[in-house]
């Protein structure tokens, strides 16, 4: 079992035409993953690296019988391509693009509000990997092994951090989620614990922030009230300078100073195992699991 | 991206923000002769630079007659300037702003940015104005009015008429609110701005609303559909060396330690720069080579991390995905060779080919110090530095 990706998993990749597209749609079919075809408007009919390439992200459900997408087009028509696969009826939609506006991303954000079946997760983040099942994305399958630690991470190296920590202790994973680091994402810390909860095979997860807003102040609340599984936290940036990359106006909305101290003590509170190094996360999580 | 105060208030005069008379000088000369453009009367020579609390630094200064206008700027253009902001090596100041003196009765806040939890823009008044505003949201919470915009419907007039109340404006200066906060809203969303702020904005001894001050940052993402925000870039404001390293898409930060990082992505180079502090050493910067970094971008960064004349051990940290560590073991190399790296180098690689990598370095005959994990390669750099 895992959560997001499986074996019923049928992924088409919008960008599939382009480089990066290519690289990854073959890397996904190579782990097992079961990738139906593409879309690239203008393309369709034609077949890329053997597969079935269509004008639009309806044809490819309708034909192919996609239910999964992952994005790789360019910045600027990034959000466009969120809210098709939206608006076709994609219950995942997984966007790997890195430096989409903010303006944009906000209308997507609220279209996803009016066609609540789609989850998008993302935008700028690694993807999702189930170990063992599939993916959608870019974090490399080998590093992973099958077992039964949940990851949700902003960050996508630091994600293969923790993986491989974890994979050399022998601990394994269900999946690890990046979410993905800018202002706007579309599935938070808290959203992604919720599906690890329900999932009889996580037993326990790692979680890793980062400096800026209030997402993981927000997820330890959560996470004292509701989360019963074991968790092992990290927050990148604790020694960051203050003020270098983050509006001061934007500070005081979240309450807080986005420091990673706020965030670290708030998790602690909550009674997760907060490390202070990153090269702790494995053996913290083997320790607390007792094995 | 930042900009200077006139910069911020040509382009909110641009869509309807009421600001006071004034223009940039970059001169003595010039400075006198927009004193005397305004009318000779009373007029403020404010310092340009991208950091706030000028006032305190002595940045900002009133001038009686066009005369002491200029003998201010000349004084001020070329001086160093320190506020909270800038830090203790403080700012140069290269122009300054000549504007209209004004009587003023009140000073409010307000701006616009987005609110990261509700995925929405926020519009923010206070009428505890010309304050440091951080200093007002930790202290008197309850003196800040927020209101969120609806993305999908935009500004809608009741939403100013809030907060006019509620900064206990008179009638007539609420409708000049509800204009004003409109034609705010209009910049942030037509210039992809990341913040408006005017603080403060004034009321008028006649009545009227103006933006005595203003700040506009810009989201980076964006600027690739404003050129015309783009030209208003000053170099003159950043580190040479981010300047530098932005020419070859690097992502950069300089900082005041002695080991230079070299890292891919964002996050585990923070967490490199963590791990380091750790172990008891300072960072010398943050740098993310971005995830799928070539051999080219590798030598790029040595060039800049080399140019730090601080740095005295480099620690490379790559968990290589689709980079593969032979690749990247051949980019350190050919970089070391053609550069010359003069200081010890720590590398800690992981992920496809790390074998291979680790070979090609140890069979390069050059004096590489490898490490397995972040912790072993956090303390070899921190003990090769010194």
């Amino acid at each position: 079992m895992a959560v997001l990706i499986d074996k019923n998993t049928r992924l088409i990749v919008q960008g599939l035409t382009g480089r990066e597209g290519t690289f990854h749609a073959k890397a996904a079919a190579a782990y097992g993953t079961n990738v139906v075809g593409g879309v690239t408007p203008g393309k369709g009919g034609t077949t890329h690296e053997g597969w079935p390439v269509f004008n639009t992200v309806q044809e490819a459900v309708e034909k192919a019988g996609a239910n999964a997408s992952v994005i790789f087009v360019p910045p600027p028509f990034a959000a466009d391509a969120i809210m098709e696969s939206a608006d076709a009826g994609l219950p995942l939609v997984v966007c790997i693009t890195e430096g989409i506006p903010t303006l944009d991303m906000m209308r997507a954000t609220t279209f996803l509000t009016s066609h609540p079946k789609t989850r998008l997760i993302g935008p700028n983040c690694p993807g999702v990997i189930s170990a063992g099942l599939g993916k959608a994305g870019i974090i490399p399958g080998h590093i992973c092994r099958e077992g039964s630690i949940g990851i949700v991470s902003k960050s996508g190296t630091l994600t293969y951090e923790a993986i491989h920590q974890l994979s050399r202790l022998g601990l394994g994973q269900t999946t690890c989620i990046g979410i993905g680091g800018d202002p706007l994402i579309g599935t938070s810390h808290i959203d992604a614990l919720k599906l690890f909860a329900d999932d009889p095979a996580t037993e326990a997860v790692i979680m890793i922030g980062e400096i800026g807003g209030s997402a993981e102040e927000e997820a330890a609340a959560w996470i004292k009230e509701n989360f019963k599984k074991p968790v092992v936290a990290f927050i990148a940036g604790q020694t960051a300078p203050p003020g270098r990359r983050m509006g001061h106006a934007g500070a005081i909305i979240s309450g807080g100073s986005g420091a990673a101290s706020d965030k670290m003590a708030a998790l602690t509170a909550a009674g997760v195992t907060v490390v202070k190094s990153p090269a702790d996360m494995g053996t913290a999580m083997k320790q607390l699991l007792g094995k | 991206m930042k900009i200077h105060e006139y910069q911020a208030k040509a382009i909110l005069a641009k869509y309807g923000v009421p600001v006071p008379r004034g223009e940039v000088a970059f001169n003595a000369t010039e400075a006198g002769d927009i004193a005397r453009r305004l009318g000779g009367s009373i007029v403020v020579v404010k310092a340009q630079i991208h950091a706030g609390g000028r006032g305190k630094g002595g940045g900002v200064k009133l001038a009686k007659s066009p005369d002491e206008a200029e003998a201010i700027a000349r004084q001020m253009i070329g001086m160093t300037l320190v506020t909270h902001q800038t830090g203790p090596e403080g700012r140069v100041v290269g122009r300054v702003l000549i504007e209209e003196g004004l009587q003023m009765e009140r000073e409010l806040y307000l701006s616009i940015v987005l609110d990261r939890s509700a995925g929405k823009p926020v519009i923010m008044a206070s009428a505890a104005g010309g304050m440091d505003i951080e200093e007002v949201a930790a202290a008197t919470p309850e003196k800040i009015h927020k209101v969120h915009i609806e993305p999908g419907v935009g500004f809608v007039p009741f939403q100013a008429r809030q907060l006019g109340f509620a900064m206990g404006l008179a009638g007539a200066q609420v409708n000049k609110l509800v204009k004003l906060v409109g034609s705010l809203y209009d910049a942030f969303v037509a210039t992809d701005a990341a913040m408006v702020e005017i603080n403060p904005l004034v009321v008028t001894a006649a009545g009227d609303l103006l933006a005595l001050d203003a700040k506009v940052n810009f989201d980076d993402n964006a600027l690739y559909r404003h050129q015309d925000i783009r030209d208003l870039r000053d170099l003159g404001e950043e580190d040479p060396l981010e300047i530098e390293a932005s020419k070859f898409s690097l992502n950069y930060i300089h900082l005041d330690g002695n080991i230079g990082c070299m890292v891919n992505g964002a996050g585990l180079a923070m967490a490199t720069m963590d791990i380091i502090k750790l172990a008891g050493g300072e960072p010398a910067n943050f740098l993310d080579v971005g995830g799928g970094a070539n051999a080219e971008q590798i030598r790029n960064a040595f060039k800049i991390l080399m140019s730090d004349k601080n740095v005295k051990a480099v620690l490379i940290n790559i968990f290589g995905g689709i980079l593969r560590c032979d690749v990247l073991a051949q980019g350190v190399i050919a970089a070391v060779k053609e550069l010359g790296v003069p200081v010890p180098i720590v590398i800690r690689m992981e992920g496809t080919n790390v074998e291979e990598g680790k070979r090609l370095l140890r069979e390069s005959g050059m004096n590489f110090a490898t490490a397995d994990s972040m912790g072993e390669a956090a303390t070899k750099v921190v003990e090769l530095a010194g």
